[in-house]
């Protein structure tokens, strides 16, 4: 085994990377560059209004040039050489505790910034069109490169520490970007959940991180993972406990059962936000955080299974949540849900596989970044609506997003021979090979949530660009008639270069295992999963049938009949239910905010009734005690004369009994 | 230069500068106010050069003299710095300049002059210095005591509708636990007579510690009960918080910063200055129940700060939260929780700091302390509504300030040696965000509303300057928070025909943001860079974990790599 | 003689000072008693002076006889200007110090 063998090779210290050299030092760059645009842009003031925004493209392009030249210098060379570190300087020492704040390029690393600056750099051109009107665009460009920057130190850290730090600022940033448009309530309540939501994730990290620390004494990836081996053979439960807390932060970020709510609502953000953080990047790093421990869970056999429980579990909900869903963005959110689904249960499976679920990354980095490309545009001709029920055969108006929204959906449901097709498959033959009832029950997941992503997709592509036009004669909420016309060239070239991602990412980086053979310096040896239940020509022509199934039911259901412009309200229990989140959103709210909330009351009544009273209570009584000591104080002088006396009396007694007695 | 006369001067120079501005009645308030802030400079640069000529790797204290005092009980003015005081007295010497600035239009109550504010502020100033100086538990104790004095005035003379109320209780409370203390401080003087060489009794920190592994455990216990109560009044702990909210709500905003900010670190700061080092035994014995204690702070604090509708008080209750993080950190005897607590205290102070000045600065234009009059600050005053963002991150402890570091290390070092406490305490990090978001999400975002941010009838000016005395409507002047409750319903209806919201307040000035970018500044800084920090601390806190007689306990597997 | 007599004597003459201190409202006759007193202590001390064969006791007295004077000085000076405030020298009427 690779891994044993690593783990053998690190306890004797040779886990440890080399510092880098050529481009690749200056890796600081990545992370410095989009972070300085975006604090120039929030202290420049208005000066900056109008070039700002090109600074903030330029700020991304740069990284990806920078990105790009990393990654022919890596390719050059040898496999055992590709992994090299950058240390910055010491960030928190203390005594043992020694945190370096230190970048790491290897072929993990890299394919991630190619694909956050690439994509990144997409949606910031697309971004000048899309927010070409709003008064506040210089502070939306300051928290993309925010985001970009933070996103990039998550992937590029060499520590856990570090990589928490870009964890918990891109969850920031998305908090800044989501409540973008904050006058709107809903924005603003939906920044909020989606920050609480992860920061619940995050706890899981940080525990993960403060276990780490107690039991191997390090928080750099090295140290851990050279010594995870060690600790796995006196304390395999704490390997588990590991993993299953890695694994809560990575369901915080990544939108996965239980803690899925806050994505759909999350698209309340302007949509280019919804493109690049909420499907490309930042809810992929529940993925990239589980390859990245790779070592970890490895060794927890336990941790693998729930993680593809998990996985299993999301993909489905997402599908089904997505059926139902007449907000386009929020179709899309869940469709986002359930493909990370996918990234997890490949994941999940182990040892060899973590390959398909980047794979499955980055292919659905293309297309859904694409298609929430074309879903922006749609809006942005439909005068910002979001209900499909409102639209309707916009394919003649939209002919440039139609097409390369089509090549998304496509590549979405995995017709053959497009990106989806590379990736998923694979995840669903490797699902089957898990083995036995695992096999059955993964597999099966997989392969019904294929026919259900076909499904919604296509009720998604029939709503919006076919059918009759049912925006004819409607006016959109803020009183206006509806005028679709093709988006302005700086959204459509974005949108047109990711569809060809769409098309070609899969067979280029899935034919001869490319992907998998670049990343195995990070994520260990690759190894083709064998399904032993089915064969893999059977599990694939089955998937193409039911993705067929499921374009067919569509077409039968929406695309053969009238669309009503308002969604009818008697309908099956399956349907309500799908319709509210699968109950995700009333679980919460009955176990979490409403007690949450009852507890407050209480805790606040009691503070100043119980609390403060006490204290209050105790001055009262003194104070009443007081009142009738006073009442000695007559003002008359003999009185106090007679007191006198009689205390005189009274030692002089008391002497005398002392003297005598 | 490392000459102890510039810890004197640190100590005393604040104490005649206030003295001397108090004197001034004659002279014009602009003048008296550039004379208090050039004191609190010239303060602040004495302690740069401590700073400069300090040496982290040495051991005891420096800088350390000690003056004749009370020679026949063997008490002496001694003063000295280690790693722990020389942060806390830089901490102090930052922010006093800070608060003065933002004390430059404050709103005074009548027949108060911004003289006699600013020679208060610099009074409580040198006794707060001293306190963190002193190397004599007597002299501790004097100075502990004597911060009483320029705070109460602060609070019961220059502070808000409920000032007296609030400066009685903050003042009785603190009074009941400094009793305590001087009874422990006896008490330990009369039983350190058996354990010292001469055979006399002593209060010398340096005398104390050498002894304090041999003064049994029974006797050790009472005497920490003493001390323990005046430091959990006075940080605050959980059940003995109360005084806090009402003095950090009335004080004025300035007083109120040093309150949060730096005053009650003095609690925190005498558990692991007099607790720890000199009474070893019972602190490990007593720890337990300042850890419950601290976690029930955590999450008590938390919870109530999200049920606040007073903006000032929600600031306060979220400061005890985080005093229970600090007090874990010191009970949990590691280095990493050690260095974070000290660290926390810091960070603490600035964080808090920022987001009590912008709430201050809020308030001051709105004329209520009240979140429910506030709505889409945000879209009104954008400047204002970043710093109140900074603030707020800085306080629920996002990596890249300089709250992380510290919340980090202490978890760390507490999960290190009780996990089960240290996971519980890490939920605290969720309450944290519900509280500051909801808090923000109430009065900086959504649409533009709240009688603090519109005014409520037409034929009021529109141009209100802070710098304008005039008298705001009822919800500016004194018994504010209920009249504002009130009055504004009657007052609304007569507005609906207003065709553009009026807006009460315009965007931070020019002196606020100067004001407020060194927070902002060292926030950052320290939570990028924290090292220059952590290594005056790291030395100090490492020997306080050893003299309290604990070890940090071993990795369970012990690797090559760092 | 045995000093008994003037012991009894100085008991009696305080005794008649602190009833006259307690009963009597004329501050002038209240200040009076208690010069009465004063004396009845010399007495005593003058007397014990005379028992133990030294002057202890009556250099004591000279010091009573000092703040007795002192005393008188103050405390006609009071009670004039309270009774030039109020018209009346009465130490009832003067009770503005009580609860």
């Amino acid at each position: 085994m690779t891994v044993l063998t690593q783990a053998a090779a690190a306890v004797e210290g040779t886990f440890a990377a080399p510092a880098a050299t050529g481009v690749s030092s200056a890796a600081l760059l990545l992370v410095a560059l989009p972070l300085l645009s975006a604090a120039i842009l929030l202290i420049g003031g208005r000066r900056l209004n109008a070039a700002g925004p090109y600074l903030a493209v330029a700020m991304v392009a740069v990284p990806f040039v920078l990105g790009v030249l990393m990654f022919f210098q890596v390719t050059g060379l040898a496999d055992g050489d590709r992994i090299a570190d950058v240390q910055l300087f010491s960030w928190i020492p203390v005594d043992a505790l020694q945190v370096d704040f230190g970048l790491r390029i290897d072929p993990l690393s890299l394919t991630f910034v190619l694909l956050i600056t690439g994509v990144g750099s997409l949606i910031h051109v697309y971004s000048l069109g899309y927010m070409a009107h709003d008064p506040d665009r210089r502070r939306f460009f300051a928290y993309l490169n925010l985001f970009v920057a933070a996103m990039l130190l998550l992937v590029l850290g060499n520590s856990f520490v570090t990589l928490y730090a870009g964890w918990e600022g891109v969850g920031l940033a998305s908090y800044l970007l989501i409540g973008f448009w904050s006058y709107r309530p809903a924005a603003a309540t939906a920044a909020k959940k989606a920050f609480v939501m992860n920061r619940v994730g995050d706890v899981g990290l940080a525990i993960a991180i403060f276990l780490m620390f107690k039991e191997l004494g390090t928080t750099s990836f090295d140290g851990v993972f050279g010594q995870i081996g060690a600790l796995a053979e006196t304390s395999p439960a704490t390997v588990t406990a590991i993993a299953l807390l890695l694994l809560l932060g990575a369901c915080g970020k990544s939108g996965q059962v239980p803690l899925q709510a806050w994505l759909p609502d999350a698209m309340e953000g302007p949509t280019p936000v919804s493109a690049l953080i909420h499907a490309a990047t930042m809810v992929t790093a529940g993925v990239y955080l589980i390859t990245r421990s790779y070592p970890v869970f490895d060794l927890s056999a336990d941790g693998r299974l729930v993680v593809t429980i998990i996985g299993a579990v999301t993909l489905l909900v997402g599908c089904i949540a997505g059926c139902a869903k007449d907000d386009i963005k929020k179709v899309l959110a869940y469709s986002t849900v359930s493909q990370i689904g996918y990234m997890f249960l490949a994941v999940g499976l182990g040892a060899g596989v973590y390959a398909l679920g980047i794979l499955h990354l980055l292919t659905h980095g293309f297309f859904k970044a694409g298609l929430f490309l074309g879903a922006g545009s749609v809006m942005h001709a439909m005068n910002d609506d979001v209900d499909m029920r409102h639209y309707g055969g916009l394919w003649r108006l939209l002919p440039i997003t139609f097409g390369t929204f089509t090549l998304g959906y496509l590549a979405l449901i995995g017709f053959p021979f497009l990106s989806g097709f590379y990736s998923k498959d694979p995840i669903i033959e490797a699902a089957f090979a898990a083995g036995g009832v695992r096999g059955w029950l993964l597999g099966g997941a997989a392969f019904i949530g294929a026919g259900l992503t076909a499904f919604y997709m296509t009720r998604l592509m029939l709503m919006t660009f076919f059918g009759e036009q049912r925006w004819k004669g409607h006016q959109s909420a803020d009183g206006h008639d509806y005028h679709p016309h093709e988006s302005p060239l700086t959204m459509t070239v974005p949108m047109i270069v990711l569809a060809f991602g769409s098309v070609f990412a899969g067979f280029v980086l899935a034919s001869g295992e490319r992907l998998a053979h670049w990343l195995t310096p990070s994520v260990g040896e690759f190894a083709e999963p064998h399904p032993e239940i089915l064969s893999p020509v059977v599990i694939t022509v089955a998937t193409l049938v039911v993705i067929a199934l499921g374009v067919a039911v569509a077409w039968w259901k929406v695309g053969s009949r009238p669309v009503p412009v308002v969604a009818p309200r008697q309908v099956p229990l399956l349907i309500r239910w799908a319709r509210a989140d699968v109950g995700g959103n009333a679980i919460n709210e009955a176990l979490l905010a409403r007690p949450g909330i009852a507890v407050t009351h209480a805790l606040t009544e009691i503070d100043t009734t119980v609390v403060d009273r006490t204290v209050t209570g105790s001055g009262t009584v003194l104070a009443a005690f007081s009142a009738r000591a006073r009442r000695t104080q007559t003002g008359f002088v003999r009185s106090y004369a007679l007191s006198m006396l009689g205390g005189t009396f009274v030692v002089l007694a008391a002497l005398l009994l002392v003297r005598f007695v | 230069m490392t000459s102890p006369v510039l810890l004197i001067v640190v100590v005393l120079l604040p104490l005649v500068g206030g003295i001397a501005v108090g004197a001034m009645k004659a002279a014009p308030a602009g003048q008296v106010k550039l004379i208090a802030l050039g004191i609190s400079l010239v303060e602040l640069v004495v302690v740069a050069l401590i700073w400069a000529g300090y040496t982290p790797s040495g051991t005891g204290y420096q800088f350390a003299t000690s003056l004749d005092w009370i020679p026949a009980l063997g008490l002496g003015f001694s003063v000295g710095i280690d790693g722990v005081a020389l942060v806390m007295i830089a901490l102090i010497a930052v922010l006093v300049p800070i608060v003065l600035g933002a004390s430059w239009e404050e709103k005074l109550p009548a027949g108060r002059t911004i003289g006699g504010y600013f020679a208060l502020l610099l009074v409580l100033e040198s006794t707060m210095m001293t306190v963190f100086a002193a190397t004599d538990v007597f002299v501790f104790y004097v100075a502990f005591e004597l911060m009483l004095i320029p705070m109460y005035f602060l609070i019961g003379a220059f502070g808000g509708p409920k000032r007296t109320y609030a400066a009685t209780k903050f003042f009785l409370y603190s009074l009941f636990g400094g009793l305590m203390m001087l009874a422990s401080l006896i008490g330990l003087y009369v039983s350190s007579k058996d354990y010292t060489p001469t055979g006399v009794g002593t209060l010398d920190w340096a005398e104390l510690r050498a002894i304090a592994n041999q003064i049994p455990e029974s006797t050790q216990l009472w005497i920490f009960a003493g001390f323990a109560i005046a430091f959990a009044i006075k940080a605050p702990l959980f059940p003995l918080h109360s005084w806090l909210p009402d003095a950090g709500a009335e004080a004025p905003v300035g007083s109120g910063t040093l309150v949060v900010g730096v005053l009650d670190k003095v609690g925190t700061f005498g558990f692991l200055r007099i607790c720890l080092p000199l009474l070893p035994a019972a602190s490990a014995k007593l720890a337990w129940l300042i850890i419950t204690l601290s976690v029930i702070g955590i999450f008590y604090g938390g919870i109530v700060a999200a049920g606040q509708n007073d903006l000032k008080r929600f600031v306060t209750f979220t400061s005890i939260a985080h005093f229970g993080f600090i007090a874990m950190g010191v009970f949990a005897f590691t280095t990493q929780a050690m260095s974070g607590a000290v660290f926390y205290m810091v960070a603490h102070g600035l964080a808090t700091g920022l987001l009590f000045l912008v709430v201050g600065m809020l308030t001051s234009r709105g004329g209520s302390r009240l979140a429910s009059d506030y709505g889409g600050v945000a879209k009104v005053a954008p400047i204002l509504a970043g710093m109140f963002l900074i603030g707020a991150l800085a306080t629920i402890a996002l990596p890249g300030t300089s709250s992380f570091v510290a919340e980090f290390l202490v978890l760390l070092g507490t999960f290190k040696t009780l996990p089960v406490w240290g996971a519980i305490a890490t939920v605290g990090i969720v309450i944290a965000a519900i509280y500051m978001l909801w808090m923000f999400q109430r009065t900086m975002t959504g649409p533009v509303r709240g009688v603090g941010v519109l005014l409520p009838e037409p034929d009021l000016s529109l141009s209100i300057a802070p710098a304008t005395p005039q008298i705001l409507p009822p919800a500016a002047s004194g018994g504010a928070v209920l009249t504002a409750r009130h009055a504004a319903p009657e007052a609304v209806p007569h507005a609906p025909a207003q065709p553009l919201p009026r807006l009460r307040f315009s965007d931070l000035t020019g002196r606020e943001i100067l004001v407020l970018t060194p927070l902002v500044a060292l926030i950052l800084l320290l939570g990028v860079y924290p090292k220059p920090v952590l290594d005056v601390i790291n030395p100090t806190a490492a020997q306080i974990v050893i003299d309290s007689g604990h070890t940090d306990p071993a990795p369970a597997i012990e690797g090559a790599n760092p | 003689m045995t000093p008994t007599w003037y012991l009894l004597l100085s008991a009696l003459l305080f005794g008649i000072g602190a009833v006259g201190v307690l009963v009597r409202r004329n501050a002038i006759v209240v200040f009076m008693c208690i010069e009465l007193m004063l004396n009845a202590v010399n007495l005593t001390l003058v007397t014990f002076s005379r028992i133990n064969g030294n002057l202890h006791g009556e250099v004591m007295a000279f010091f009573v006889m000092v703040v007795a004077a002192a005393e008188v000085v103050v405390g006609l000076a009071i009670i004039m200007s309270i009774f030039r405030s109020r018209r009346s020298a009465s130490i009832d009427d003067a009770n503005l110090l009580k609860y």
